[in-house]
């Protein structure tokens, strides 16, 4: 279970996606998220999920790890979908039992919320399938860079992306590790009480923490060692740049947003 | 021809003394009076059981620690000033035991540049170091990979190519096979004695493998926070009863031939490896017959 978590993961290529500058790819993905929550009707949010399924042909990224990304929100997605179905009002009644009404519209607000879900999570998923973390991070401490006017730590935040990044496979073994341990010594998870259930999972945290402490002490020396200072004077080796076709992205960014806004006016007129 | 004698030292440990702050009752003292002078391009192995004080000499030698009493000298610059810190450790490079901990980056070439970027090295010349660095450990088919996918023993190679990449003149190792399988072990020691040959590169190896300390130019061996023995290993292994004594292992061979010379057969001391050990058995076999 905790194997299937994909936060962050990269996939190594050489798409159109791939090349793309990090901030370029970075804002347009923001700008797409943006857009799907614009999204009135089922045209605009069609037209986004056309764009970005032939987003996804283009990173080569396998489809098999796109799904795996969404895994984890299946019971989110189910939730929501479920919520909305008996929460709306209006529309034409289909049918009825107990106190529960389900109409024509709960079933449309049900499908288009998980539809947009899905399409937030595969939208940055993609961003993070193709960009490496360290470019990602360098390109958000690039794009957040005018908040230094604020005294913000833009570095530091930036920094700290990177290892979070960095460690998560890393607790994941050792949380891996753990589990093990203790299953080996008669811990049980998946019986008792929810409330027994979560007190089973103290014996697992507090390690670690322990271990996450000692890890985050060594880094520091390891870190030091190599001269780290901060971001005052430090240079990078992969310098971005933006090229043709981070302009045409954009470019294509503005005529996306345009058609949402369009298709969202109704004027083809139906629902 | 008298090139060594001129070479100054690029380690030098003067009088040094540190003591930890213990918990309960005040002071731990760690090492007591070392003194130690490295030559540049030496290749030396430091023996010692847990608690020696090895680590604790290691870290004296890039400043991560400054010496209560004493001084420690690296290139001509003593470790206590704090304004010539990032010079003594671009002279001075380190490589840990846990290969996960001291990675930063998610790729195999952004881990190796981050030592160069901090020292604010130009763009291009940090992609030509980072290129040479993973050839040089062998890693360069990796330059793309993350490095949790990597073996323990690959993982090392990185952080050596990291310290490469900074264009150190010495590197210090804190016990860097520890955690890694036969293989693995091998292979980063190997890497690290290719350093020391090809680039000259002054190493520090600590270590509890016998195997590895027989192939240094140097050994010391350290207990209770001193250096009780500093020689060739042929010096150092030779004395069989020392070695036990500060609770370490000799290597095999030189174990074998101890017990055969105190069951009164004729051997030379100081035997290494497997080979010499055996000749010396066939002669001493011949001369008996």
């Amino acid at each position: 279970m905790i194997r299937d978590i994909t936060i962050g993961r990269y996939f190594p290529g050489n798409s159109l996606l791939h090349r793309l500058d990090p901030r370029m790819k970075t804002l347009v993905v923001f700008a797409m998220i943006i857009m799907l929550f614009l999204c009135k009707n089922f045209y605009s949010l069609g037209l986004m999920a056309l764009v970005i399924f032939i987003l996804s042909l283009i990173s080569k990224v396998p489809l098999k790890m796109l799904l795996k990304s969404l895994k984890p929100l299946i019971f989110i997605v189910i939730f929501t979908a479920v919520l909305n179905i008996f929460y709306t009002q209006g529309g034409q009644e289909l049918f009825k039992f107990w106190i529960f009404k389900v109409s024509d519209k709960g079933i449309y607000t049900a499908v288009f919320m998980a539809t947009r879900i899905i399409l937030l999570v595969t939208v940055s998923s993609l961003l993070t399938y193709t960009t490496t973390p360290t470019s990602l991070t360098d390109a958000l401490e690039k794009l957040m860079s005018p908040l230094k006017v604020f005294k913000i730590e833009v570095h530091t935040i930036a920094m700290m992306m990177t290892l979070a990044l960095r460690f998560i496979p890393t607790l994941i073994e050792e949380i891996d590790r753990i589990m093990n341990a203790q299953k080996a010594r008669g811990a049980d998870w998946e019986s008792g009480s929810l409330i027994s259930r979560a007190k089973a999972l103290i014996p697992i945290l507090v390690p670690l923490f322990i271990s996450s402490f000692r890890r985050a002490y060594e880094l520091a020396f390891a870190m030091e060692c190599r001269c780290y200072t901060g971001g005052q004077g430090r240079t990078r080796m992969k310098q971005m740049k933006m090229r043709f076709p981070d302009f045409s992205t954009a470019a294509f960014a503005l005529l996306l947003f345009s058609a949402i806004i369009l298709l969202n006016l109704n004027f083809v007129g139906v629902i | 021809m008298q090139d060594s004698n001129i070479k100054n030292p690029i380690i030098e440990f003067v009088d040094v003394s540190f003591s930890y702050e213990a918990e309960d009752d005040g002071t731990q003292k760690v090492l007591d009076k070392i003194n130690l002078s490295i030559k540049p391009g030496e290749f030396i192995c430091i023996l010692g059981h847990n608690g020696s004080g090895k680590s604790t000499l290691a870290k004296l030698t890039n400043a991560i620690y400054v010496p209560q009493k004493g001084r420690v000298v690296v290139d001509g610059k003593d470790t206590a000033d704090e304004n010539l810190v990032n010079d003594i450790r671009q002279t001075v490079g380190m490589v840990f035991q846990n290969p996960d901990n001291q990675i930063v980056a998610t790729i195999v070439e952004d881990d190796v540049a981050f030592g160069p970027e901090n020292l604010g090295v130009a763009p291009e010349e940090i992609r030509q170091r980072v290129d040479k660095a993973l050839k040089d450990v062998g890693m360069y088919d990796y330059r793309h990979h993350e490095p949790h996918k990597l073996s323990g023993g690959q993982k090392q190679r990185i952080a050596i190519a990291g310290i490469l990449a900074m264009q150190t003149k010495c590197m210090v190792l804190d016990e860097p096979t520890a955690m890694l399988d036969p293989v693995g072990r091998a292979e980063v020691f190997e890497t690290v004695m290719r350093l020391n040959k090809d680039f000259g590169i002054t190493v520090i190896f600590i270590t509890h493998f016998m195997e590895e300390a027989v192939k240094a130019e140097r050994v010391l061996v350290m207990d209770d926070g001193k250096i009780v023995q500093d020689g060739s290993p042929r010096e150092v292994f030779s004395d069989v009863q020392k070695i036990k004594s500060v609770g370490l292992d000799v290597p095999q061979a030189s174990e074998l031939c101890y017990r055969l010379r105190k069951a009164g057969i004729d051997l030379p001391p100081g035997m290494l490896d497997e080979e010499e050990c055996a000749n010396a058995i066939i002669k001493a076999a011949e001369d008996i017959s």
